[in-house]
Formats: structure tokens, sequence, C-alpha cells
């Protein structure tokens, strides 16, 4: 089968300065990638590449005809914290954002607002449609980048630490919400609670200056300094020497 | 009130009262974009990066608002190469600019033989003497300004929210950068007149700040700052003219009172 996205050969660098290194990946409709490693890695790096925000000093990104005829193929979730808290827009205005049809003619703004209500519902804050952005609590705030991520039915989703500044119970209930996505597109997400998002991920992407990708959801110790990807290590259950849940061949 | 409605018979209010309109439709939008995206320094380098036009206009005998357009327009394209290109941070090139400016401004001026009347208008403004074809200027501003933010308005809003999800979805953001900050500039110049370059970047802050007491919406923001900055305009131009004192800086006054009372309205509501 056909990959939506071969990342073949590709070096990244800012000033010349190489961040990631003839990186290569393959990347599938039914896909659900952890992306993970320490912090400039290059993980975020890696995703502007895809995104098309940041042209690589060597090798190629392929994609698929399946991306190239979408406007907007990718639903993209940026850090929360790059986010202007106190810009003057509206919940509503946000997800909406996430809709860059060309032609802007009435019935396709009456669907645009009708998806964005559904979505809103769906992830149960209706209630805080015209509320400001800044009003929101982190978990809000995450559920309202979800929904712009998703207003375009994209075919691939991009989510760089959609954890941050959320709560335990928002967490749970984001990844059960990205698995049941998981069936209509591929999911491509950041985190740093390796031990979290492994019991929802299927494969797992190491990214320090290099990727190793790692075709298992479970991941010991000694094959992370095996890849050279040292994480922060935060254990979940009582298994103190794996950072996520052991191999069980 | 007799003397109040007597003034508008008077040829000068009349233009006073209409740049007063035209004033505050171009800030009030254009100072709610410089507020929300949080560059009001550059602007606030573009507008004394103009008196530089407006000093050698006045070498060359030529129209000093033409000379601070085309120095307004060339700092703020300065002030992005510099950033985007050369490397420089942001806001030492706006300071570089900035003091650019203002420095050939007062060298030009300086060797302009003779005396040049109209300069303490352009550096505090006066809006009791602006003339009919800098009122046509205005009046043109606005058009432009409306019909682009009319046409435009959600990609302006997205790409001054989040502008690298807007580059992600495929807005040709480095496009309307570019053309906003030539609206700006544009702004900031043909306002001159009205509160002056010392003052300007008052009319684009005051009246936002006090709408963002009452809304937290773009779109509102924009009507209600119009509305504020044409509140203190007038007022401003009404007290200034009774009790003869200067117009700009008593409508930048008449606009922090304004602001003052309502932070503390608020404060005990």
């Amino acid at each position: 089968m056909e990959p939506l996205i071969h990342i073949k050969d590709v070096t990244l660098a800012y000033d010349k300065e190489a961040i990631l290194e003839r990186v290569n990946l393959k990347i599938f409709q039914q896909d659900f990638i952890g992306v993970i490693g320490p912090n400039g890695g290059g993980k975020t790096t890696l995703l502007k590449a895809i995104l098309g925000l940041l042209k690589p000093i060597q090798g190629e990104l392929i994609f698929s005809d399946l991306i190239k005829k979408e406007k907007n193929p990718f639903g993209y979730l940026p850090q929360v914290r790059h986010i202007d808290k106190k810009f003057p827009i509206t919940v509503f205005d946000v997800i909406r954002s996430g809709n860059l049809s060309k032609k802007r003619n009435g019935a396709n703004k009456k669907v645009e607002k009708e998806k964005a209500e559904f979505l809103l519902e769906e992830m149960g804050i209706s209630a805080i449609k015209n509320q400001a952005i800044g009003e929101l609590s982190g978990g809000q705030m995450q559920r309202v980048f979800l929904c712009r991520a998703l207003i375009s039915d994209p075919k691939i989703l991009i989510l760089d630490e959609p954890d941050t500044f959320v709560d335990n119970r928002f967490e749970g209930e984001l990844y059960e919400k990205l698995r049941v996505l998981n069936d209509k597109m591929g999911i491509l997400l950041v985190s740093h609670d390796v031990g979290t998002i492994s019991s929802y991920v299927k494969t797992i992407a190491c990214v320090n200056k290099h990727l190793h990708y790692h075709l298992s959801n479970t991941i010991t110790n000694e094959q992370l300094e095996a890849y050279n990807c040292p994480i922060q290590i935060i254990s979940h259950g009582d298994v103190p020497h794996t950072v996520l849940k052991e191999h069980s061949h | 009130m007799q003397e109040l409605l007597e003034l508008f018979t008077y040829d000068f209010f009349q233009k006073a009262f209409l740049s007063a309109i035209f004033a505050s439709i171009s800030c009030g939008i254009i100072g709610t974009y410089i507020v929300s995206r949080r560059i009001v320094f550059i602007s606030g380098g573009i507008t004394h990066a103009s008196f530089g036009g407006i000093g050698i206009a006045f070498f060359l005998g030529l129209n000093p608002l033409l000379g601070a357009i085309v120095f307004a327009v060339l700092s703020a394209l300065g002030i992005q190469l510099f950033t985007h290109k050369a490397g420089i941070r942001e806001d030492s090139s706006i300071a570089i600019w900035w003091s650019l400016g203002m420095a050939l401004g007062i060298i030009f001026v300086f060797i302009t033989p003779g005396y040049t009347p109209n300069l303490m208008s352009y550096l505090f403004g006066n809006i009791l003497t602006v003339t009919n074809s800098e009122l046509w200027m205005m009046f043109a501003l606005n058009v432009v300004i409306l019909t682009f933010f009319s046409l435009f308005y959600r990609k302006v809003l997205y790409i001054a929210f989040d502008e690298e999800f807007a580059k992600a979805s495929g807005i040709p953001v480095a496009l309307y950068n570019y053309l906003l900050i030539i609206l700006i500039a544009l702004t900031v110049v043909l306002n001159i007149r009205v509160v002056g370059i010392i003052l300007i970047l008052s009319l684009l802050t005051i009246p936002q700040a006090t709408a963002n007491l009452f809304t937290k919406d773009f779109k509102k923001l924009i009507i209600l700052s119009t509305l504020f900055a044409f509140l203190g305009t007038i007022s401003g131009l009404l007290i200034s003219y009774f009790a003869n004192i200067p117009s700009g800086a008593t409508i930048i006054f008449t606009l922090v009172i304004v602001f003052g009372l309502l932070r503390i309205y608020k404060y005990f509501r």
C-alpha cells in the first residue's frame, strides 16, 4: 500500500544547524504514531516539515495523491504555550479558523458553522462557544484546538503535546477520542508522557537528531538507550525498570 | 448650546469634524489589529521614522505628508527586512528605523532655509487646520481599509491569532503581513494631522484598551474602539476649542480620562 506521506532521507535545519538528520518514515492512513524524544530533539521540527512550514535542506517529502488533492489534508494542534491567551477571539471563531475552504459562499459558511456546532457538542464544550480563548482552562483550550484541527476532516491528525496543561481525566478522554478517530485518519502524536500514550499508540518514533522507528507500542529502557533517545522517565505502575509496558512475546 | 451649533457652520470645524470621523474609523480598525497582534512598538517605529520624510519634503518644498508616506512605508518594509533577512533582533531594528527617521527629519528641518511654519502641527497635530486634500486622502484610506477588512476579515483574524497555523493551512501569510504593515503605515501618516507624530500611538491603543474592558471579540473590539475613538476626538476637539489649548494633546487626555473612568466603573461593578 502506498503511504500517505513518505519522508525520504530528510535533513532539517534552522540557520544551517541541522536539527534532524537523514530521517526516514512512512505514514499510512491507519497509523497511530507516538513521537517521543528529549526537548530540542526535533519532534516539533519534524511536524513542521510535514506541515510544509519548514523546507528540508536535503531529501524530500513525498505525498500521496490522496493528500495532494486535499486543500487542508492535515489537522494540526500546535503547542498551546505559543498561543496568545489575551488575543480577542471567541472559541467559535477559533474552531472555524481550522476550515479554509477556497470558496466562501453562503452554503459553505452554513456547513462550516454546523460542523463547528457539531464538534463543540461532541467535545462537550457547547457552553463555552462564545467565550474568549483566554477565559478557558487548559483542558477546555485543548478541546477547542482539537475541534479546530478536526473541522477540515483531515487525513492525518498532527498533535503537538495535547497533554500539556490538562488534568488526568481529560487526558484519558482525549486519548480515547483519538483511538476512535484513528479509524478514519492517521495520527501523529508528540508527547512527553510516554507512559500514558503507550497504551493508545500503535508504533513509536524516537526522535533525537535522528529518527528510530519502533514498530510496537512497547519499548524498554535498553531500547531507548540503543536509540540514543533519553527521555524523562515517568514510571506508571509498579514496573520500575521499564518506561513502557513490557514486551509480551 | 447655541455656540456649539454655530460651530458647525464654520468651514474649519466641519473639516475637523469629518477628520475626527475618518480618524476614528481607520484607527479603530487598524489599532485593533495592532493591539491584538502586539505590534504597537513596530507602529511607533513607523510613525517616528516618517518624520524623516517630513523633513526632506520641507527641504525640497514638497508636500510633507507625501514625504511621510514614503518614509513610513519604507521603514515598515525596512523593519521587516532587517528582522527577517538580516537577522537583527526585531526590537533593535525598530529602534534603528525609529531614530534614523527622527535624525534625518531634524537634520533636514535644520538645513531648510527660513522658518518651517507647520512643523509643530506635524509633531503634535492640529485637527483644526486639516486641509481639503488631506481630508480626501483620509477618506480614500478609510475606503481602502474598510474594503480590505470586509473582504479578508477572517484571514486577517486567523493570521493575527495564530500565524503558524494559518501558514500550515495554506494562507499566503507573508503577503498579508506586508499588505497590513503598509496599511498601518498609511493609517499612521494620514492621521498625523489629527494628533501628531508624537501622539498618534495613543489613538491606536487607548480606544482599544477601553473597548477591551467590555468585549474580547475582535469584531466588537473594532466597533467599540471606533466609537470610543470618536467620543474622545470630538470631546477633545470641543474642549480644545473652548479652552483654547492644543487639540492633539487634549484629545489624548480625553481618551485617557474616559478609559480611566470606565476602568474604575468596571472595577466597582
